[in-house]
């Protein structure tokens, strides 16, 4: 018997191959959406982390000269041999024929922790490497350098643009630096009874190390992207609990019947849930496919070649790890699971003599708009309960559950609202129908209208977050990497000459005083600024009074960073004594992420007077040629290379970084969309029988199937806008959860949100047309129905 | 005349090929004319009457309703036809379920610019309606939903009322309660009504009965 | 002493997978190799040695601290040539590496320092003699007496050492043989140091007095092919005798032993493969393996039948290439002390 109803049960599909496919693909999608932003989110994780580990040695405490100029050889051995754990670093830069390549030299043998990411194999070993065989670099650069150095180039994609590493000694003879180094990194563990730095290196001084912000930076960034991964499986399940449903309730007549001839309950529901782990089974091996596709579609830089599939392990290569397809399967199956439950309750309470009619529309449905949305209230309450008196991570993702379990759920309401009030408005009777009859459908659609809403808050809050987070660092960069060069001379009594050279050459010369001192008891750098153009245009403040610079200028107030003012509790208009005989009020805040050091900044004029032997020797320098000023300072000064730093390579690196970011979440918004459409689609296909009684009448009193089928296009239209109306403040309240609320439980600090109207106008057409296309087929079919299937309605007897 | 039918054909694509139901109809009717059309199952009374009602387009023949062709009206001139020159009443699922019952009944006269409040009022407290006027159709029975349908195609004040089988879903005592009231008030109109029924006791309260067989009147 | 540690070697992944231990049973290629019939010349015999590729001054203490807690000390300092030959710069092919250890009944604190050749961050020099690597130092006006200096985060330690006898040469006058192939290495000892210094230890400074041995060896291919591991022992017995002896276990699961007897005087017996014999009794599980931490040692030829127990069986080397090293007691026939070796157990 079991066979035969198992059989029953799926000729359902066999007859509607498209809900078959809805389901199939519903639920395909929901894993696919998973399980590619979880592998985006890992990758765009490790390209961040070899971004980091090429580019600084951040993570740990740096020696560089106090003086600006290299290191010599004999303080990196004088210091080992007093004990201290120090491995040395030289970075210049190599002109090539083919362009500019920042040669990196470091040694393998006292480097702390992996710091540039270099991949060792067969053909490139240790000893290679440390005879200065070899150069690794990425292909670009490696083209660059070909036929121009003598060493083995080995590409390594992890290694950042523009950058070749290679060891310490075969960097000194690339460089012509023999015996030179540019800084010393310390190993975090040290011996004991070590002697004083000072005593052994007075010329070096000691930087701390930066990964403490930084690292902070990227990670929140990724607790959102994760937050945003949650919230696509929130849609994927949406959705496949819209098929579900739909499908369910379509089957009410063939379980009546099943019952009727005499199967018990029980084994209907055993064979339904054994026909669903199926479905689940099937769609999430697709799911996951699909997700790894998207997934190295996604990653241009990142093949996701045969190698992943046979496990060998290649850096920059997405992975087919184990715990994606058991994570993609859990998810298949979980959210079956929860998209099933209402639907399999509903059949297991259902009685034989129920109508076999499915109610998915239903005027009575009104009440039940009504219920959601009075839970919906419920879990704003709570989420207000959570946001004034919970703390804690935890107590924040619940937080932005209520948020978005909550809209989801007045969404019905809320559409109920608008409709009815339109059509209270409206005078004739054509839009009378019209808006009546949307209302009446609200109920059908209003799971793949959530799923709308829920792919538009997600998008609106993605772009707002990523968004947010691109312009505080690029204004961060911006503030710091104004200049185009940075000059760092050796020879102090140099100072003038250079000066005089840049003043010539360049258009804003920013020479750099700094001492570090102590301000309100936080250890901090004071700098001496040259007010100008540069400061008063990239320079941002998180709080200010007045014209900030020319206070600064005028010698009456002092700049400071965020961390000083908050761990000093101070704030603008304070005062603050910055040098022993000096206490300024504080005329603006900066942030400066990153730095566990506070920062005041003064009027150059005012630091000289205080400072007097400070001589400067590092400099900003704006100028519109920053390769020609660069081979003047080289050729006509002889400073060496690593005494000149372009700016515009460093920011472009960072800034690249975050196109891929955006090309990741340009993505996802159209995938998003899509799953959302695809639920619309299905929604109406799978109404279009139900609708035929709706529409016949109003057919046969007068109008053509033509203007029916406008009015129904039109009607997927509105409803679409009026669910993205909503969508676009829920989508701000998730940014805003996150950046203000999850970021300070999870770092302690708040990210600025910034707004982008135009974003969201993009947004909401795009979710506008994502509706309207999913609407145009069924619409078309309407419009074509043959007169006779609607005359069907009106008689029971043919 | 109201209505002239001439030489009407129509088929039907079915599994082995187009099966012909009218092979050939002449009919007419005059105003204040009410007229009775039978036939055995499947015989094309409901087609006929779906012809003559815009709802469907003929194979070969002339429709004219108030002496205009209409087998020559594109779709959109079919709609407006439907709307202002006959009214409907069918068996069942007559009424728009969005809308309530007053706004069922005022919707054919709204779309062709008849409406009369007073008129409405009128019918509705004729029909005993007037109780059931802000109810939506899913929560009245089947008997005040045909009084509805029926209230409706009056309001619009068409030439030709066409009805299919408006009682065949009700019991007999509602039915025969129904007919009156329908024909009492078409004939107040002055309206002609064809009813298409399989049922004696309605053919027999019609002034004229034509009976259809194989396709054709007899 | 055999062939120890050869840290670099596992660094290049290029001999990673190479034969033996620490790939120390790989090709000579161009490097010198050790002949029997050698004359040492001293003390340009106390440096280095570039031509081989191999080399290490390696001294291990017995020591103890007025109340007679016992301490082990090692210090180590091993040279690894990429190519037979020196340079001046960052180029020199001459690796070194070194491990310091100090081991307590029931801690033991390593540390570990790697350099190369060519800048002056490490190195050996003859006269005087100067063994460095970093700020660890085996230095003094001779080979006899020398201050012995090394610190790692949690530990330091700074000792003198004066010889009390004759250098002690192993194998054939110094030619020391490794397997039933022929490889072999260059190999004596100093035995004799007597050790007075002081230990920092995270508790406070220790003042200590005791015995030193320190190993000199060199070669270019020490073991064969097949050689996966070895078992060493250098035992001081109260009665002044000495007992230098070692299995090399084939990976076969037979071994191959060398022992050399040195009488109080500093005369030598060298005894050839089987003489020496060692079982282990008690095995314990360190750092996720399984070590014998306390063996019976036997060498009939001189009635010697004794129980060598490590004084903290948790003397583990967590270093490149780990390994166990550390203190031992003996008690049986003789009763003593002295060091214990393991490697290659996995």
């Amino acid at each position: 018997m079991t066979l035969t109803v198992f059989t029953a049960l799926l000729s359902h599909w066999r007859r509607n191959w498209l809900q078959f496919f809805a389901l199939i693909a519903g639920l395909a999608l929901a894993t696919a959406l998973w399980s590619g932003v979880q592998a985006i989110n890992a990758e765009a994780r490790a390209s961040y982390d070899a971004a980091a580990a090429t580019l600084g040695e951040g993570q740990f405490d740096q020696l560089v000269p106090r003086a600006g100029g290299t290191v010599p050889q004999d303080t990196y051995v004088a210091l080992r041999r007093a004990g201290w754990q120090v491995s040395p670093i030289l970075e210049g830069r190599l002109d090539a024929d083919r362009g500019r390549v920042r040669v990196l030299g470091i040694d393998p043998l006292t480097a702390p922790g992996t710091m540039a990411p270099v991949a060792m194999n067969a053909d490139a070993d240790l000893g290679a490497f440390l005879e200065g065989e070899l150069v690794f670099a990425n292909a670009e650069t490696a083209d660059r350098l070909e036929g121009q150095i003598p060493q083995r180039i080995l590409i390594d994609e992890g290694i950042a643009p523009g950058i070749a590493v290679t060891d310490i000694g075969a960097a000194q003879r690339l460089l012509e630096a023999d015996g030179q180094l540019s800084r010393l990194t310390l190993a975090r563990v040290q011996p004991m009874g070590l002697p004083p730095l000072s005593a052994v290196a007075p010329d070096l001084t000691r930087q701390p190390a930066q990964d403490a912000g930084a690292n902070r930076l990227t990670d929140s960034f990724h607790l959102n992207l994760t937050a945003f991964g949650l919230l696509s499986f929130a849609v994927g399940i949406f959705i496949v609990h819209g098929t579900i449903s739909l499908a369910f309730e379509q089957r009410r007549g063939m379980v009546r019947t099943l019952r009727a001839l005499g199967v018990p309950l029980r084994t209907l529901v055993v064979l339904t849930i054994a026909e669903l782990v199926v479905f689940a089974v099937l769609a999430g091996a697709v799911g996951v496919a699909l997700g790894y596709v998207m997934a190295s579609v996604l990653l241009p830089n990142v093949a996701a070649t045969v190698q992943g599939l046979y496990g060998a392990q290649v850096a920059g290569t997405l992975q087919l790890r184990p715990e994606w397809w058991v994570s993609g399967m859990a998810i298949a199956l979980g959210g079956t699971a929860i998209a099933a439950a209402g639907a399999l309750w509903k059949i297991a309470h259902m009685s034989i003599l129920e109508s076999a009619r499915p109610r998915a529309w239903s005027v009575a449905s009104g009440s039940g708009a009504t219920r959601l949305g009075a839970v919906a209230l419920g879990l704003f309450g709570l989420g207000a309960g959570i946001a004034i008196w919970g703390q804690g991570l935890l107590l924040s993702f619940a937080l932005l559950a209520c948020v978005l379990i909550g809209a989801a759920l007045i969404l019905p309401l809320m559409l109920r609202s608008a409709v009815g009030l339109a059509e209270r408005l409206s005078t004739t009777v054509i839009w009378q129908w019209f808006w009546a009859d949307t209302r009446q459908q609200v109920p059908g659609l209003s799971l793949a209208l959530m799923a709308l809403l829920l792919a538009t808050a997600a998008n609106v809050g993605v772009s707002t977050m990523v968004s947010s987070f691109r312009v505080t660092f690029v204004d961060f960069l911006d503030q710091r990497l104004a200049p185009e060069l940075f000059v760092q001379i050796e020879d102090e009594a140099r100072s003038a000459e250079v000066e005089t050279v840049l003043r010539n050459e360049a258009r804003e010369v920013l020479p750099l005083l700094s001492v570090e001192t102590e301000i309100a008891g936080v250890p901090s750098d004071l700098f001496g600024v040259r007010v100008g153009p540069t400061y008063r245009e990239n320079w941002l403040f998180l709080d200010r009074s007045g014209d900030v610079w020319s206070q600064v200028a005028d010698e009456d107030a002092v700049v400071v960073s965020e961390q000083l003012a908050r761990r000093a509790g101070l704030w603008v208009g304070d005062p603050v004594r910055v040098a022993p005989d000096v206490t300024l009020p504080i005329a603006g805040i900066v942030a400066d992420y990153g730095n566990p050091l506070g920062q005041a900044v003064m009027s150059e004029t005012l630091f000289r007077s205080i400072y007097p032997d400070q001589i400067a020797t590092q400099f900003g320098v704006r100028t519109e040629d920053p390769e020609a000023l660069t081979r003047i300072l080289l050729d006509d000064l002889g400073l060496p290379p690593a005494a000149v730093i372009d700016q515009a390579r460093i920011k472009a690196f960072s800034l690249s970084v975050f196109e891929r970011t955006f090309t990741i979440t340009g993505a996802l918004n159209v995938l998003t969309l899509g799953v959302a459409a695809f639920a619309i689609l299905m929604s109406l296909l799978t109404l279009a029988s139900l609708r035929v009684p709706q529409l016949a009448p109003v057919w046969a009193l007068g109008m053509t199937r033509r203007d029916l089928g406008r009015l129904e296009l039109l009607r997927s239209v509105i409803l679409a806008l009026l669910t993205t109306l909503l969508a676009i403040p829920l989508g701000l309240l998730l940014a805003w959860v996150l950046l203000a609320y999850v970021n300070v439980e999870a770092f302690g600090w708040q990210l600025p949100m910034y707004l982008f109207p135009g974003h969201y106008a993009v947004l909401s057409l795009f979710a506008i047309v994502a509706a309207a296309v999913a609407a145009l087929w069924p619409a078309f079919r309407l419009s074509r129905t043959p007169p006779s299937s609607l005359l069907k309605v009106f008689a029971n007897d043919r | 005349m109201v209505l002239s039918v001439e030489n009407v054909t129509k088929s039907f694509a079915g599994a082995d090929g187009a099966t012909p139901v009218l092979r050939g109809v002449d009919l007419q009717m005059q105003a204040g004319e009410t007229l009775a059309l039978t036939g055995e199952s499947g015989s094309g009374k409901s087609t006929l009457l779906h012809l003559v009602g815009g709802l469907d387009v003929v194979d070969s023949g002339v429709i004219r309703v108030n002496g205009q062709d209409i087998t020559e009206m594109d779709d959109t001139a079919r709609a407006a036809l439907r709307r202002s020159e006959v009214g409907v009443v069918f068996q069942q699922f007559n009424l728009i379920p969005s809308l309530t019952v007053a706004a069922n009944i005022a919707f054919q006269a709204r779309l062709s610019g008849r409406h009369d409040p007073t008129q409405v009022a009128a019918l509705a407290k004729a029909l005993g309606l007037t109780p059931h006027l802000e109810k939506y159709p899913e929560a009245i029975s089947g008997g005040q939903q045909q009084r509805v349908a029926i209230a409706r195609t009056l309001a619009a004040r068409p030439r030709l009322v066409l009805a299919d089988e408006p009682t065949g879903n009700l019991d007999e005592a509602t039915a025969a309660e129904v007919l009156d009231q329908m024909l009492a008030l078409v004939t107040e109109t002055g309206a002609a009504l064809m009813v298409v029924t399989h049922s004696q006791a309605v053919a027999d309260r019609m002034s004229r009965h034509v009976h259809l067989s194989q396709g054709r009147l007899a | 002493m055999i062939a120890r540690v050869l840290l670099i070697l596992l660094l290049l992944p290029a001999l990673a997978q190479a034969q033996g231990f620490a790939g120390l049973g790989t090709e000579a290629d161009d490097f010198a190799v050790p002949r029997a019939g050698y004359r040492f010349d001293f003390p340009q015999d106390h440096g280095p040695h570039p031509d081989f590729r191999i080399e290490w001054w390696y001294l291990t203490a017995n020591l103890e601290a007025e109340d007679g807690t016992p301490y082990g000390v090692q210090w180590t300092l091993f040279r690894s040539a990429l190519a037979p030959e020196t340079a001046d710069g960052w180029g020199d092919p001459q690796v070194w590496f070194a491990h310091a250890a100090l081991t307590t009944e029931d801690a033991h604190y390593v540390a570990e320092r790697i350099a190369r050749g060519g800048i002056g961050q490490a190195g050996v020099t003859v006269q005087p003699f100067n063994a460095w690597i970093d700020d660890w130092r085996m230095a003094g006006p001779s080979f006899d007496d020398m201050r012995l200096t090394a610190r790692g985060a949690e530990f330091a330690y700074d000792l003198n050492l004066l010889a009390e006898g004759p250098l002690v040469f192993h194998g054939d006058a110094g030619y020391s043989v490794k397997s039933d192939q022929g490889q072999a290495s260059y190999y004596y000892s100093q035995p004799y140091f007597r050790v007075s210094g002081s230990l920092t230890l995270p508790g406070g400074e220790v003042a200590v007095t005791g015995s030193a041995w320190l190993d000199r060896e060199w070669s270019s291919q020490p073991l064969a092919d097949t050689q996966s591991g070895w078992d060493w022992f250098s035992l001081s017995f109260d009665s002044g005798d000495k007992l230098m002896g070692f299995l090399l276990r084939e990976t076969d699961g037979t071994s191959f032993s060398s022992a050399t007897w040195i009488a109080p005087d500093g005369t030598t017996t060298a005894f050839p493969n089987g003489a020496f014999r060692a079982q282990p009794l008690d095995i314990t599980r360190v750092a996720g393996r399984d070590i014998p931490t306390r063996w019976a040692v036997q060498l009939p030829e001189r009635d010697v039948d004794v129980t060598v127990k490590a004084l903290n069986p948790n003397a583990w080397m967590g270093v490149s290439i780990p390994y166990w090293e550390g203190p031992v007691t003996v008690e049986g026939s003789h009763s003593g002390k002295g060091y214990l070796e393991m490697t290659g157990y996995e």
